[in-house]
C-alpha cells in the first residue's frame, strides 16, 4: 500500500492484507499451482491440501465441527444466492430493512417467482427488534435471511435472538456475515445459524474472489446447486454429486485465492477475533467521539461503537457525499465510499436515500493517528 | 516399499474426504500415502489412500465416524 493514503474503505475490501496472505499465494503459485482433486500427482494433492486447510481454518473460526460443511465460493453474493435457491414458490421468507442487495435482489427475484417476502422494518439507527421478526412469522415461513451487521451504518443485528426465534419455529436461519466474519465472534451452534454466508476479502484478509457458505448438515438435500459440472469426483456419472461440498463446487476453484484466504483466516485466528474486535471498536469510538465535537456533521446509525462494526455513515452539511469523497481523496489522500453502498433499503430505513451518505470503514491495520487525521480532515471540509 | 509388503487402498467420495483422512492418519502416526486411483479399481479420476495391509484394522478404527469411506480394496 502506498504510504500517502489513508484507507477507510475496509467495508468494501480490507487493505492492506497481512503479509501472510501474500506469501501463501506466492508460495502456492511458485510451487506449481496444481489443480485440486483433478489428478493424483503431488501438485494436485498439494492443492487439495491447501483447500482443505482453508475449510479447516474457516470452520474453526465459525464453530463448525466438520470442515466439509464449508462450501467455497467466489464471494458472499454467490453464497447467498446458493442459500436462496432453497426457497420455492409458495414459501414465505423474512428479511430486514437493512439488507445489502446481495440479499435483497435474490429475494426480490424469488418474490417475482412466487415466494412471499416480508421485509421487517428497522429503526432509523438501523436496529432490528426481534419481536418484529417473530410477529412476521406465518405457517408457511421457510427461512429468515438477516445481515449480521449493516454495511451502511455498521449496526450489529440481534442474530442470536433471531436464531432462537427461528429455531423455536423450525425456520431456517441464513446470516449474511460479509461485514462480520473475522471481525465479530461467530458460533453457528449457539447462534442458531443454519446457513452462514461470508466473504474472504474483508475481515478474513483473503484476496477478492473468495468466500463461502456454511450449510448445516442435512440441508443440502433441499438446496439445488447454482452450477453443475466437473468436481473431480464420481466422474463416471453424468449427474451432479449430492454430497458436500462437491454438490456446490463445480469447475476448477480459485486455489491461489483460497491459499490466501487460508492464510488470512489463520492470521485472524492467531490475533484472535476478540482482540481484533476490541481494537476496531476503540478506533470506531475514537472517530465517533471526534465527529461528535464537530458542528455541521450528521452521523447515522447507532453512534455507539459497542453496537456497531467499524463502519460509520455521515454527512457533512451542505456537501454532497460524492463531492466530499472526492475532496477527501484529492486533498487528504483519504479513501472512503460515498453513495448508497449497494444497499438502497438500508438508506431508505435511515432516511438517506437517494443521495446516500459518506462512509468511513476502518480495519485492524488503521491507527489512532490516522483516525485523528480523519477527524481533522472532515472538520476542514465543512462549509466555511 | 519392500517387495513382499502388501497394500490396500481406501476409496472416498471425493478428494476432500481423502485429505481429511490423511490429516487424521498423520495425527495418529499411521503410515499411508495418497495415490491416483488404479484403473482396475475404479474409473474415477481422483485419489485414494494406500496403506500397508497389516494396518487395515487400525486405520479403519481411526477414521470411524470421522470420514465416510466408499470402499476398501486390496492393491495388487
Amino acid at each position: 500500500m502506498t504510504p500517502d493514503i489513508l484507507y477507510f474503505d475496509n467495508a468494501a475490501t480490507s487493505c492492506p492484507k497481512p503479509p501472510e496472505t501474500l506469501r501463501a499465494m506466492r508460495r502456492f503459485m511458485e510451487a506449481g499451482g496444481g489443480s485440486p482433486g483433478r489428478s493424483g500427482h503431488r501438485l494436485s494433492i498439494a492443492a487439495a491440501r491447501v483447500i482443505f486447510a482453508a475449510r479447516e481454518a474457516l470452520a474453526g473460526l465459525f464453530g463448525v465441527d466438520d470442515p466439509l460443511r464449508i462450501v467455497l465460493t467466489k464471494n458472499a453474493t454467490e453464497a447467498l444466492n446458493i442459500a436462496a435457491a432453497g426457497l420455492l414458490p409458495g414459501d414465505h421468507v423474512i428479511t430486514s430493512g437493512m439488507e445489502h442487495n446481495s440479499v435483497m435482489r435474490p429475494l426480490r427475484a424469488l418474490e417475482a417467482a412466487g415466494v412471499a417476502l416480508t421485509v421487517v422494518s428497522c429503526s432509523a439507527a438501523g436496529e432490528l427488534d426481534p419481536d418484529d421478526v417473530r410477529a412476521a412469522i406465518r405457517t408457511e415461513t421457510k427461512a429468515i435471511f438477516l445481515t449480521h451487521a449493516s454495511n451502511v451504518t455498521g449496526t450489529i443485528m440481534p442474530v442470536a435472538e433471531v436464531g432462537r426465534i427461528a429455531r423455536d419455529h423450525g425456520i431456517l436461519f441464513c446470516v449474511d456475515a460479509a461485514q462480520t466474519a473475522g471481525a465479530l465472534p461467530i458460533d453457528v451452534g449457539p447462534m442458531g445459524i443454519d446457513l452462514l454466508a461470508f466473504t474472504g476479502h474483508k475481515s478474513l484478509f483473503g484476496p477478492q474472489g473468495t468466500g463461502g457458505l456454511y450449510i448445516r448438515e442435512g440441508l443440502e438435500e433441499g438446496i439445488a446447486p447454482l452450477m453443475r459440472g466437473g468436481t473431480g469426483s464420481r466422474s463416471e456419472f453424468e449427474e451432479q454429486p449430492a454430497f458436500m461440498p462437491d454438490r456446490y463446487e463445480s469447475g476448477t476453484p480459485n486455489t491461489v485465492g483460497i491459499a490466501g484466504l487460508a492464510a488470512g483466516a489463520g492470521f485472524v485466528a492467531e490475533k484472535g477475533v476478540d482482540a481484533i474486535r476490541r481494537r476496531e471498536e476503540a478506533l470506531t469510538e475514537q472517530f465517533l467521539a471526534g465527529l461528535r465535537d464537530l458542528d455541521g456533521v450528521t452521523v447515522y446509525g447507532p453512534k455507539a461503537a459497542s453496537r456497531q462494526m467499524p463502519v460509520v455513515s455521515f454527512r457533512i452539511v451542505g456537501l454532497d457525499p460524492a463531492e466530499a469523497a472526492l475532496k477527501l481523496d484529492e486533498r487528504f489522500g483519504i479513501l472512503s465510499r460515498p453513495g448508497l453502498h449497494c444497499a438502497p433499503a438500508a438508506h431508505r430505513t435511515i432516511g438517506t436515500a437517494p443521495t446516500g451518505t459518506l462512509r468511513f470503514s476502518f480495519g485492524y491495520f488503521n491507527t489512532e493517528a490516522e483516525i485523528r487525521t480523519a477527524v481533522e480532515a472532515v472538520g476542514r471540509l465543512r462549509a466555511r | 516399499m519392500t517387495p513382499e509388503e502388501t497394500y490396500g487402498v481406501l476409496l472416498f467420495q471425493s478428494v476432500s474426504y481423502a485429505i481429511k483422512a490423511e490429516k487424521i492418519l498423520l495425527a495418529a502416526g499411521l503410515p499411508h500415502k495418497l495415490i491416483p486411483v488404479p484403473r482396475h479399481i475404479s474409473s474415477d479420476c481422483g485419489v485414494c489412500l494406500r496403506f500397508p495391509s497389516g494396518l487395515e484394522e487400525r486405520i479403519l478404527r481411526a477414521l470411524e465416524g470421522q470420514v465416510e469411506i466408499d470402499a476398501v480394496h486390496p492393491l495388487k
